[in-house]
């Protein structure tokens, strides 16, 4: 589900398209767009605040002879929401979790390179420190 | 008399008008995209996000156009349209040692874990305006050089970068942190806030709070007005995951990643007869890249707990009731902007009253002057 919050509405259709035919899938409740309380802790590590909040997707969804599926995403991208709902379900049906985690595996490969982007980037402004030669030595 | 009037509807439709045409600029410049707004304006977004108190970069971004770039006018547009949306819930608290670092320096401690890594960052500029990016503007260039950004060869792998307030709490040399006792903090967005307040409260306050004013106020600290002799222990940028357990699931859900500001500030000690001196610590945290914000945020949190930490009160930093009543620049600018709005009938009482105490001040003035004559 982590996979599915950060991919792309795009990649997400793309995935639904190349897993089809997909049974019909009807929603439990509408999608619907909230806010969630994002907290912080006092110090970075004691006691809990509240920080602020963030808009948040979310989507439920069962397939047509199927299992439910839940999507919850940072933002309000509705349709993606719905997507990754219908893709949650999928994964509960065994016989095509592998699929699923098939195709999923692009989107947490592309997050990954991104991720190691910003590492190698972010490293390369890390400061390499040297002592200066003093005269009276 | 009270005459009650009616009007300006007209104007009124004729200026908002007015106004969105002059939000467009020329017409025959391409309008911006709100795209554009996300990905050049970065730090207008990110502040108005963090004093809209809440997260959303395409909103941030369309409320900075529609505010013609009045980052105030834009954090009150978020804060209206928040009150539009229902709450899910509360997420768990963001771990902000488990993060994707951007950036992060210390101001004391050189050869730190992880290192000082500098990022995206204005420091060490020379603050000359680059007159090439107006150029490239012109020219409608692309300007390659930009995008580019030297990447280290070995750093793909994680690295360890523990906070300095740990390596300073392993020697016992920094007060810890108020533990986590399981109690739900207080959430000023859902409560009405009544004076004392705890930290946890004084730290959502100050989290939307007006940056410009938690400068100053901040400011005034290292001025003298409440010192409490700052480092910056830690400053560090960079995304974080966000965990919320969606009651209808019954387990826990990662939501994607915010970006956030996070700064530790080193104080000086506090010791007594039973405890040894320690360091003491203020704290900010802030959406997006928001460093000025986070820093003046940690030296005004510090300022507050002169009480728990036994010093001395009386600068206007340490005022719990003056700070946090007047840092949310929506509320500030509601009450103080209202004095635009039409004021007649509250102007023609004091007029009035201010003509009657002329007509008495000229009286006895006459009288006086009579009563002189008569002697």
């Amino acid at each position: 589900m982590a996979v599915m919050a950060r991919a792309e509405s795009t990649e997400l259709d793309a995935i639904l398209a190349r897993l089809g035919p997909l049974p019909a899938a009807s929603n439990l409740k509408p999608p619907e767009v909230g806010l969630v309380m994002l907290r912080g802790r006092t110090g970075g590590d004691g006691a809990p605040f509240n920080l602020g909040e963030a808009t948040v997707a979310r989507a439920a969804v069962r397939l047509e002879g199927g299992a439910a599926g839940f999507a919850y995403r940072l933002g309000r991208d509705l349709k993606a929401a719905r997507a990754a709902a219908i893709l949650d379900a999928l994964w509960q049906d065994e016989a095509r979790r592998a699929a699923v985690e098939e195709a999923l595996a692009a989107v947490r490969a592309r997050l990954a390179d991104e991720a190691a982007t910003v590492r190698a980037e972010t490293a390369a402004t890390k400061v390499d420190f040297f002592t200066l030669v003093r005269g009276e030595d | 008399m009270y005459v009650a009037a009616k009007g300006g509807e007209k104007a009124i439709r004729n200026a908002h008008a007015l106004l969105a045409k002059r939000r467009r600029g020329k017409k025959n410049l391409p309008a911006i995209s709100l795209a554009q707004i996300a990905q050049q304006l970065t730090l207008a977004v990110d502040r108005v996000m963090a004093e809209g108190s809440l997260y959303d970069v395409e909103l941030a971004a369309l409320a900075v156009k529609q505010a013609r770039g009045d980052l105030i006018e834009a954090i009150f547009l978020i804060r209206a349209f928040r009150t539009t949306l229902p709450r899910f819930g509360y997420a768990q608290a963001l771990d902000t040692s488990e993060m994707l670092v951007r950036r992060r320096v210390s101001a004391t401690y050189k050869d730190l874990p992880g290192g000082q890594l500098l990022g995206p960052t204005f420091d060490y500029t020379h603050r000359l305006l680059d007159t090439s990016l107006g150029l490239a503007d012109e020219a409608d260039e692309v300007d390659d050089q930009a995008g580019e950004a030297k990447q280290a060869d070995d750093a793909a792998a994680p690295v360890s970068m523990p906070r300095v307030t740990d390596l300073l709490g392993q020697e016992g040399l920094i007060e810890g942190a108020p533990t986590d006792d399981g109690s739900e903090p207080f959430d000023i967005t859902r409560a009405p806030v009544s004076f004392p307040v705890d930290r946890s409260t004084r730290l959502q306050t100050l989290a939307r709070g007006d940056e410009g004013y938690l400068l100053a106020l901040g400011y005034s600290t290292q001025r003298g007005y409440g010192r409490s002799h700052p480092f910056v222990g830690e400053i560090r940028f960079g995304d974080v995951e966000v965990i919320f357990e969606a009651p209808e699931l019954g387990f826990e859900v990662s939501l994607g990643t915010v970006q956030v500001t996070e700064c530790q500030s080193v104080n000086q000690f506090k010791g007594s007869a039973t405890t040894a001196p320690q360091f003491t610590r203020g704290y900010g945290l802030v959406f997006g890249q928001c460093e000025r914000k986070a820093l003046s945020m940690a030296l005004v949190e510090r300022a507050l707990r002169w009480e728990e930490l036994g010093e001395e009160p009386g600068a206007p930093a340490q005022d719990e009731e003056f700070v946090l009543s007047h840092c949310d620049n929506v509320q500030a600018t509601g009450f103080v902007e209202h004095l635009k709005l039409p004021h007649y009938v509250d102007f023609q009482a004091e007029l009035d009253l201010v003509r009657r105490m002329r007509a008495e001040h000229e009286e006895s003035r006459r009288a006086a002057d009579m009563k002189e004559a008569a002697e």
